[in-house]
């Protein structure tokens, strides 16, 4: 069975290139524009792995990591920071939040399927 | 990879134009002296997108604009710096250049890289806030990755600010570490890093033997090093020896370095994918070492860490507890917002409206032929042309709505235009907007931003006065243009209105004289304000930048009648000026009344009607020399006569015997004379221009339910026709 990502940002574009991506190399894919939104639909869909933008409006992708975490569904599945901050202190929180890895934006789709595939592949 | 990129281009540039709109619209709401912190994330959040956007999509330029914009942003939102009114200036600024930058990328015009260059720095002077001198700069290539450190320069870290400053006391480090397994961008991304800190200088690349060894000149001490160090670096394979402090100039960094690191950059894509794995961490991703659950070693720091997020995590536990059981109903609610619309190309919607509008003649049609069936023996095929008559009726309302938008999207551009030009002017202007959520057709809300534009323009200029004008008026200093839209019958009335000197009759009297217009004294207001929408009039003494040349207004109002609007102005001396612009609800469908005259049929627009009556004989006049007049309720109104207008052979030519349809348009009234009423229709527009020619008197054509070629009455032109006649 294909696998589920669920993938989050607040920018359509990038999310439809993420998602284009990802479809075309078999995986499933659930949008989410937020944190928020992401949280809700992460109770609703069992997913395989999450990618998550940082800095969005409602919730940001760190508070999206930790309350992931305390679900039950959650405490073990891939979740990958999609950022552009490639900043420390970022890296830090993240990892701290337990995040199993960052990528930083800009990133180019193959990029994105070399880390993926890596992570669930 | 870029040809698989260029299809998410388009849905970027709306993307990023809807992003700049709000960024522009929250920075002209933001109060300098208490700014919201909620505007401020969401502007900055606007460049952030479109910063991760652009880079994602390899428009550099725009990354670079909207990367300076974000760093002096984050420092507003963080509160290092204070909101100042320059700020917001040249945040516009930026705003508009990136506006640029995405016009171009679309094709549309050519951005400038010099107006870039200039708002780049200004954002940079400002968010340095005096701190860095020039040669600072230099320090700064012009790749991505070094932008990106001095972001995090300016940010975080002032000790490294400080460390730039060619007179503070400097330590020299030796740094050894194995890059076995390192990535040509891992250590491109660490120099990167070290370069922060002060003036690096690599003794060996990696090349050679694993081993790399660097010299780095810095006031910081060993332990900023270190940490910078650290996160890439295995600790255990890391050698920083301080060999002497001095108090001496750092040289600028050769550019050796910078080019070595860019042609390595190359090799970056023929990596060996399970080599990088090895490895803690590469620049552009990675992977923390320990399970997320379960970490094993920790520093101290890390402990307190960890311990601080458990007691936060214990706090939320309740809450999150109830986020997660109201999450299914909050779902229902967050799906309402973007995720429930779709983009849907304009044409797409075009197609599917001329569709329902052939539907609809077809269904006029089907009506017609069943309407000569009988109805007690054809029970089922009437109440089935009933229902299929509502069903279209309806599809068509809800295909119409699709290309309805609120008016707010042509408003929400004016609080910037009136911004600039009144601080242009040095005039003080508030912009009031009434019912943005009007909705109007799609293609009327692109027509009409540039008339518009130019009202709003005419007003600030000529309307509002200077400040000493108005007290000395006894009127406050700040003048107030209002925009207002609402609906009113079957229109939508646009109105621009201002509290300001009021338009001069004897001014633009005096003016129409000089221009050979033919005025008289005894024209009312009415018609006098209309003058100034002649062409090449203009009242302003002295002719201005911004207008004054009376080029404009003519084409104002040509604009706005050649999308069927109509345009009339109120004015009082000294006190306001308002000009309405009344538009029809959208461009393809009209409520129309069927008249006939002989054998033809016209279409009278429903809006322009007030009523129909047969007249007595003894109502009708003739004024000689200057056709027929009717007596409606004491007032005497011109006759139009369509059979006389069109050339067509008509039975009926007394008056008393056909119907009059009494018109309104513009404040003046005729009556139509008809034949006959036929009934009222939803008709289905359809150009004559594009498919004949212009008619005059005619405004378009459309196809009935029998097939047969009607054409649409522009009422508002017979009208005027008519009062010319009179006059």
């Amino acid at each position: 069975m294909a696998k589920t990502i669920l993938a989050v940002d607040d920018s359509a574009s990038i999310r439809q290139m993420v998602s284009f991506t990802l479809k075309g190399a078999g995986y499933e894919v659930i949008e989410a524009v937020d944190g928020q939104d992401a949280l809700d639909k992460a109770n609703i869909h069992k997913v395989n792995l999450v990618l998550t933008d940082i800095n969005m409006p409602r919730m940001d992708g760190l508070k999206l990591l930790e309350l992931l975490r305390k679900l039950s569904d959650y405490k073990t599945i891939p979740i990958l920071m999609l950022t552009t901050e490639s900043g420390d202190e970022i890296k830090a929180k993240s990892r701290a939040a337990g995040a199993t890895g960052w990528l930083v934006k800009p990133f180019d789709p193959k990029r994105l399927l070399e880390v993926i595939n890596k992570v669930i592949g | 990879m870029s040809a698989d990129l260029e299809q998410f281009y388009e849905i970027f540039f709306e993307e990023s134009s809807e992003l700049l709109a709000d960024m522009e619209a929250c920075l002209l709401r933001l109060d300098v002296n208490s700014p919201d912190l909620e505007d401020l994330n969401a502007i900055f959040r606007a460049a952030h997108s479109i910063k991760g956007g652009a880079g994602t999509f390899g428009f550099t330029d725009m990354t670079e604009t909207t990367h300076m914009l974000e760093t002096l942003l984050d420092k507003l939102r963080k509160g290092e710096l204070e909101v100042r009114i320059e700020m917001i200036d040249a945040f516009l600024k930026a705003g508009d250049v990136i506006k640029e930058q995405l016009a171009a990328h679309r094709g549309e015009g050519q951005a400038d890289p010099a107006t870039a260059t200039a708002i780049c720095e200004e954002l940079k002077r400002l968010s340095d806030d005096t701190q860095v001198t020039p040669k600072e700069i230099k320090v700064v290539s012009h790749t991505e990755t070094s932008v990106v450190s001095q972001k995090k320069m300016n940010d975080t870290d002032h000790t490294s600010l400080e460390s730039v400053d060619l007179l503070k006391p400097s330590h020299t480090y030796i740094i050894e570490f194995s890059d076995y397994g390192m990535s040509d961008t891992a250590s491109q991304n660490l120099f990167a890093n070290l370069k922060q800190l002060g003036v690096l200088e690599v003794n060996a690349l990696k090349n050679e033997k694993e081993l790399c060894s660097l010299r780095l000149i810095t006031s910081n001490c060993e332990e900023d090093v270190w940490e910078t160090l650290a996160f890439v670096v295995d600790p255990a394979k890391l050698t920083i020896e301080e060999i002497s402090s001095k108090s001496t100039s750092i040289p600028i960094p050769e550019d050796k370095t910078v080019d070595a690191i860019d042609t390595d950059e190359k090799s970056l894509c023929d990596q060996d994918v399970t080599k990088i794995s090895k490895i803690v961490t590469t620049p552009d991703y990675g992977f923390f070492p320990e399970a997320p659950a379960a970490p094993k070693e920790m520093g101290d720091h890390e402990i307190n860490e960890n311990l601080q997020l458990q007691k936060i995590s214990n706090n939320n536990r309740e809450e999150q507890i109830a986020s997660s059981k109201s999450s299914s109903k909050t779902n229902v609610a967050s799906t309402s917002g973007e995720a429930s619309s779709i983009r849907v190309s304009i044409e797409k919607v075009d197609q599917m409206i001329n569709l329902v509008g052939e539907l609809v003649i077809t269904q006029a049609m089907l009506a017609q032929t069943a309407s000569q069936f009988d109805p007690v023996v054809f029970e089922k095929l009437h109440s089935g042309m009933n229902q299929l008559e509502r069903n279209t009726r309806d599809l068509q309302e809800s295909v119409m709505s699709i290309r309805m938008m609120p008016i707010s999207f042509v408003f929400s551009r004016y609080p910037r235009v009136v911004r600039d030009l009144a601080s242009k002017l040095s005039k003080r202007v508030e912009l009031k907007t009434v019912g943005e959520n009007t909705e109007l057709d799609k293609g009327l809300i692109e027509k009409i931003a540039d008339p518009l534009t130019h009202l709003v323009r005419n007003s600030l200029d000529h309307g509002i006065e200077m400040p000493e004008k108005r007290i000395a008026a006894g009127k406050p200093a700040q003048g107030t243009i209002t925009l207002r839209a609402f609906h009113q019958g079957g229109s939508i009335v646009i109105e621009v209105s201002d509290d300001g000197a009021g338009l001069n009759r004897g001014k633009i009297l005096e003016k129409a004289r000089e221009r050979g217009l033919s005025v008289h004294d005894g024209m009312t207001d009415q018609e006098v304000w209309l003058l100034i929408f002649e062409a090449g009039f203009s009242t302003a003494e002295a002719i201005t930048d911004v207008s004054g040349r009376g080029v404009g207004m003519d084409v104002v109002k040509r604009n706005i009648q050649s999308i069927g609007g109509r345009i009339d102005i109120e004015s009082k001396f000294g006190v306001e000026t308002r000009i309405s612009i009344r538009l029809p609800l959208t461009l393809a469908i009209l409520d129309g009344l069927s008249v006939a005259v002989g054998d033809q049929m016209f279409i009278v627009p429903l809006n322009y009607i007030t009523e129909s009556l047969q007249p007595n004989i003894s109502d009708v006049k003739t004024v000689s020399g200057r056709g027929r007049v009717v007596q409606v309720r004491g007032e005497y109104l011109p006759v139009i006569a369509l059979h006389e207008i069109f050339n067509l052979r008509s039975n009926v030519t007394a008056v008393n015997e056909g119907i009059l349809v009494i018109l309104e348009a513009e404040g003046h009234k005729a009556a139509l004379f008809v034949d006959d009423l036929i009934g009222q229709h939803q008709v289905v527009i359809k150009s004559l221009e594009s498919n004949y020619r212009r008619v005059q008197g005619v405004s378009g054509a459309t196809i009935m339910g029998d097939g047969k070629v009607a054409l649409i009455l522009d009422a508002a032109a017979l009208v005027l026709a008519s009062q010319q006649e009179i006059v």
